[in-house]
């Protein structure tokens, strides 16, 4: 039994938890960066700090233990609420953030927006909330370390979407332990969508306290820690403003934007509101000018990180919210107001007044094929036979645009990131022709497996069952980055393609030896090198027999049929996509049906549409989830008010209809396979489809998130 | 969860010996609140007493106008009874949308009543049907059963053994349900026979209660119009972050309305 506190760990050398991506504020200082330890010293500062460790041999025992830990508590006032955590006379946090203060973030020409607003026909405002979610994978956090002493190694387990960074973050700034003397385990992970991204106070203590204590320490959160201490999401308190023209035309935009990042920052907390989020505000449209102003803050609440989409449901769901407001106030169909503002087909690859460059884009298709599977022609006539039930018919329409294939690493690097965001893959033929697949990034849920597999055969030609795809383990595989972003396809399979052409290279070498051909006369089709125009040909899986077995061998040549490749890429992709929702209202009670829901997306070339489906499916589910249901409350005293599901609603089976599903593909230039990623779109482009079927079906300018029954009860008796 | 010692009865005089031999026991039935309760460590009874051995408290049994239903009869024979399907339709429905699959295949109508969660199902349909529970010690009043938020009248030592409840000649359920824990934030069980009108409301207030105000109403003109005069007294109401309390009146009156309805 053992009970280790944080000045244990500091008298180990261990250092605190970092956030590892660099945001300017307007003063020209760097962010404000608090310490976090990883057990607090002297203060907590949200409920779900970690305060000391119990080791015990049993889990009841550790609990009894943990029951007769006494703390000296004073309490002191907390700061719970977005929109206030910075004004004057709160408590505050942080010694070194003055006024809660992180970051106050301007990016755009604000005297040249601001002009244009001067003199515009029409300016539409709208005030938003973007509500904070809990992440919530199926399997909880956990970790387990253990501590060879003969080899001075810890290993250990944990639930991660990236092993990699967790070995290079708990080595290089935590001191746990040499990268070469740490190894990260963690293959089979039960979901993370982004909350199992970060370096957490548990894994760090885990696998110090097991070398402290020579033993294996195992810690496995359970769901109410998971509440509590988990990353959560979102959480903006924003005001948005669009100049138009007497056409509709968008003229400028102008974003002022609140962002909770809880009590400290997690791993990647300060890119979210910032460069995932303002970069993104252009969405479909070709508004010349735009001025987004983040302010990020501190409260008493849990660390709020990447979820989901990260930074792109906020952009989102503050810009298409604000084109409805503005097609209302045009007196404009929702749809047509996108036409005209549409960037063109013919404009890509396309610059945005906010950094990125669009890769490709057929933006009115995509509407086309939507509007026609929603029959969004026969709406009116749906809407007036649900009247006659004194129910309430509403369509609702969004559009996105998302950055995935994270990412290019000296455009990140540019920006503050302290990683690269390149990827990594080795595809290894033994000698008896079945093949290994080693990829940097990481499936905790998404069917890498198989994806990659299928990539694998079809350039290489082996049968698929004759293909084993590995990662999670940093002992076995190469450095890698993880799964985050949707960028496992884009960068992570490129990688695999690339180091597939390598062999195919190699094999067409030993296979013009091995048939006694030139090497030019070699061809590879179908996992056959072939002899051109003769019927010579040499099973892949023999060249990499005669690669281990090189009794007759190209002079010069290695031996072995093992290669690896990175890929960097040359930009972002950007998928993009309409969805149309259709929502019965019942306005008795305020419950909101979903009717119908009708995807169209263009996520590039699909290698697998059953699991890419899949994540459209899973992904709007969470959309529905943050427009409907989930809304993480803390009271002013900084209690987590909604810490179990018998308080948070997630979506569940009956909140949502099935579902139709179409794509609108375009071919991005600079990705070498076509692809450009599909995890993160339905939890984009739902939020807003929800609301504005909503705001369309009671008459009303804007509901906040989650539309509750109750709130869409009250809305509708004050449209009525 | 804290050491306890686990007893399994297989009778009733068996299960109350061993109640007034322990310290701090507690009698489990399905044990769907009793056991996450304890694994949270917000309880911590000395003794558990599982009546899951006692052959007689389990079964549905149909007596003329009489439907009598074993205190340890879980939901899902309840819902998949067709004589509780035939006799009292609506009661059958309730069981069936009570919790999920594995809450409905595990919790018992007598541990559903004897706990009396303010949010309840079974508790509407006991006091609207005008129930009988019999216990080991006498009968109770289906509308005397509940006495306050988790209270019921039944002594420590006291075992339900079964529910009885008569036909209807019309009953019906509306439940509005919370979106994430599907309890009831409001439920109406209205019923229409020989004598009257009786309505049972849970999830409203801390105990589910009769709903004597829309009785009066009903009782004058069985028709959903009846309920919109009615006045829902809002301070009476449960509050919390899901439904106020003038939503949850709001609430009374249109699962009434829609119980009604379904009774027609």
């Amino acid at each position: 039994m053992a009970v280790l506190t944080g000045d244990d760990l500091a008298a180990d050398g261990i250092g605190p938890l970092i956030c590892g991506v660099n945001v300017t504020s307007d003063d020209g200082e760097p962010h404000r960066a608090p310490v976090h330890p990883a057990l607090a010293q002297g203060k907590v500062n949200y409920v779900g700090d970690h305060v000391a460790v119990v080791i015990a041999e049993s889990l009841s025992q550790a609990k009894d233990a943990a029951e007769k830990v006494e703390i000296d508590y004073g309490v002191l006032p907390s700061v719970t609420d977005t929109a206030t955590a910075a004004a004057d006379g709160q408590q505050q946090i942080h010694d070194n953030a003055p006024n809660n203060m992180c970051y106050n973030w301007p990016f755009g020409d604000k005297a040249a927006v601001d002009a244009v607003f001067e003199s515009a026909h029409k300016v539409s405002s709208l005030d938003l909330v973007n509500n904070r979610m809990v992440t919530n994978p199926m399997e909880p956090r956990a970790a387990l370390g253990d501590y060879n002493s003969g080899t001075e190694e810890i290993t250990l387990h944990v639930t991660t979407q990236n092993p990699h960074v967790h070995r290079l973050v708990l080595s290089a700034f935590n001191q746990l332990a040499p990268e070469h003397k740490l190894r990260v385990v963690g293959p089979d992970v039960g979901g993370g969508f982004g909350a199992k991204i970060f370096v957490y106070a548990e894994e760090l203590v885990v696998g110090w306290s097991c070398r402290k204590v020579n033993r294996p320490v195992k810690w496995t959160g359970d769901r109410t820690e998971a509440f509590l201490a988990d990353a959560h999401g979102r959480d903006h308190v924003a005001h948005a403003e669009m100049a138009l023209d007497e056409n509709g035309k968008f003229l400028a935009m102008r974003v002022n934007t609140t962002a909770n990042l809880g009590a400290y920052l997690s791993t990647f907390a300060t890119m979210v509101p910032s460069y995932l989020y303002a970069f993104l505000l252009a969405g479909q449209y070709s508004t010349p000018l735009i001025y987004s102003e983040v302010k990020a803050v501190f409260t008493n609440t849990a660390p709020v990180d990447a979820c989901r989409g990260a930074g792109r449901p906020e952009a989102t769901f503050l810009l298409e919210r604000l084109v409805d407001v503005c097609a209302e106030d045009m007196g404009l169909d929702p749809a047509e107001i996108r036409r005209r503002n549409f960037i063109p087909v013919d404009a890509f690859p396309y610059q945005t007044p906010v950094v990125q460059c669009y890769d490709s884009g057929d933006y009115p298709a995509a509407l086309d094929k939507a509007l026609a599977l929603a029959d969004y022609d026969g709406f009116s006539a749906r809407a007036e036979e649900a009247k006659s039930r004194g129910k309430r018919r509403g369509v609702g329409l969004s559009f996105y645009v998302e950055a995935c294939g994270i990412a290019p690493s000296a455009a990140v690097g540019q920006l503050g990131a302290g990683v690269g965001l390149w990827e990594s893959a080795q595809v290894r033929f033994n000698p008896t022709g079945n093949v290994q697949v080693f990829t940097g990034t990481h499936s905790h849920g998404q069917g890498h497996e198989t994806t990659f597999a299928q990539l694998v055969t079809e350039q290489l030609g082996v049968p698929i069952e004759n293909i084993e795809v590995i990662h999670g383990d940093t002992a076995k595989t190469q450095f890698g980055m993880g799964t985050y972003g949707s960028r496992s396809l884009a960068v992570g399979g490129v990688a695999i393609a690339k180091a597939c052409e390598k062999l195919i290279e190699k094999g067409k070498k030993i296979a013009a030896h091995a048939l006694e051909a030139a090497e030019g006369d070699i061809e590879f089709a179908d996992g056959n090198f072939t002899v051109a125009g003769t019927d010579k040909a040499m099973n892949i899986a023999e060249v990499a027999f005669n690669a281990y077995v090189p009794h007759s061998y190209p002079e010069g040549l290695e031996p072995g049929f093992d290669e690896n490749a990175f890929f960097d890429p040359m930009n972002f992709s950007f998928p993009a996509g309409t969805h149309v929702c259709e929502v019965e209202v019942d306005p008795e009670t305020g419950v909101v049906k979903i009717i119908k829901y009708s995807a169209v997306d263009d996520f590039g070339k699909l290698i697998n549409p059953m699991i890419v489906e899949g994540q459209v499916h899973g992904g709007i589910v969470h959309g529905v989830g943050q427009a409907l249901l989930e809304g993480c409350q803390y009271d002013s005293d900084g209690q987590l008010i909604t810490a179990s599901y018998m308080d948070y609603a997630m979506p569940r089976a009956d909140n949502v209809p099935s579902f139709d599903v179409d794509y609108a593909p375009t071919d991005p230039p600079h990705n070498p396979l076509g692809v450009k990623g599909c995890g993160e779109a339905g939890a984009i482009g739902a939020p807003p489809a929800v609301i504005n079927a909503i705001t369309n079906a009671l008459g009303i300018k804007h509901i906040d998130m989650p539309a509750t029954p109750e709130n869409v009860w009250r809305a509708a008796q004050s449209a009525s | 969860m804290y050491n306890f010692s686990y007893q399994k009865v297989s009778s009733i005089a068996d299960a109350v010996e061993a109640m007034q031999k322990a310290e701090d026991g507690k009698f489990v039935a399905g044990g769907q609140t009793m056991l996450p309760t304890m694994k949270h460590r917000l309880a911590s009874p000395s003794d558990i007493i599982d009546l899951g051995g006692i052959d007689e408290l389990s079964g549905i049994n149909v007596d003329g106008d009489t439907v009598t239903i074993g205190a340890m009869t879980n939901h899902a024979a309840v819902a998949a009874s067709s004589d509780v399907q035939s006799a009292i339709p609506a009661l059958a429905k309730l069981a069936g949308n009570i919790g999920d699959p594995a809450v409905r295949n595990r919790g018992t109508i007598g541990g559903s009543i004897a706990n009396n969660d303010p949010a309840a199902d079974y508790p509407a349909a006991v006091i609207a049907l005008g129930a009988t529970v019999n216990t080991n010690k006498r009968q109770i009043a289906g509308d005397e059963f509940f006495t306050g938020m988790f209270e019921t009248a039944l002594e420590e030592d006291e075992v339900i053994t079964s529910v009885s409840f008569s036909k209807a000649d019309a009953a019906a359920y509306m439940k509005f349900e919370n979106p994430a824990s599907r309890y009831a934030i409001v439920g109406v069980f209205v019923v229409k026979s020989g004598d009257g009108v009786k309505v049972g409301v849970t999830g409203a207030t801390p105990c589910a209660h009769r709903g004597m105000r829309l009785e009066e109403a009903l009782n004058g003109n069985f028709s959903a119009d009846a309920v919109d005069g009615v006045e829902i007294p809002v301070e009476k109401m449960n509050a919390d972050i899901h439904a106020s309390a003038e939503y949850r009146a709001h609430l009374v009156k249109v699962m009434t309305k829609r119980a009604v309805e379904a009774c027609s």
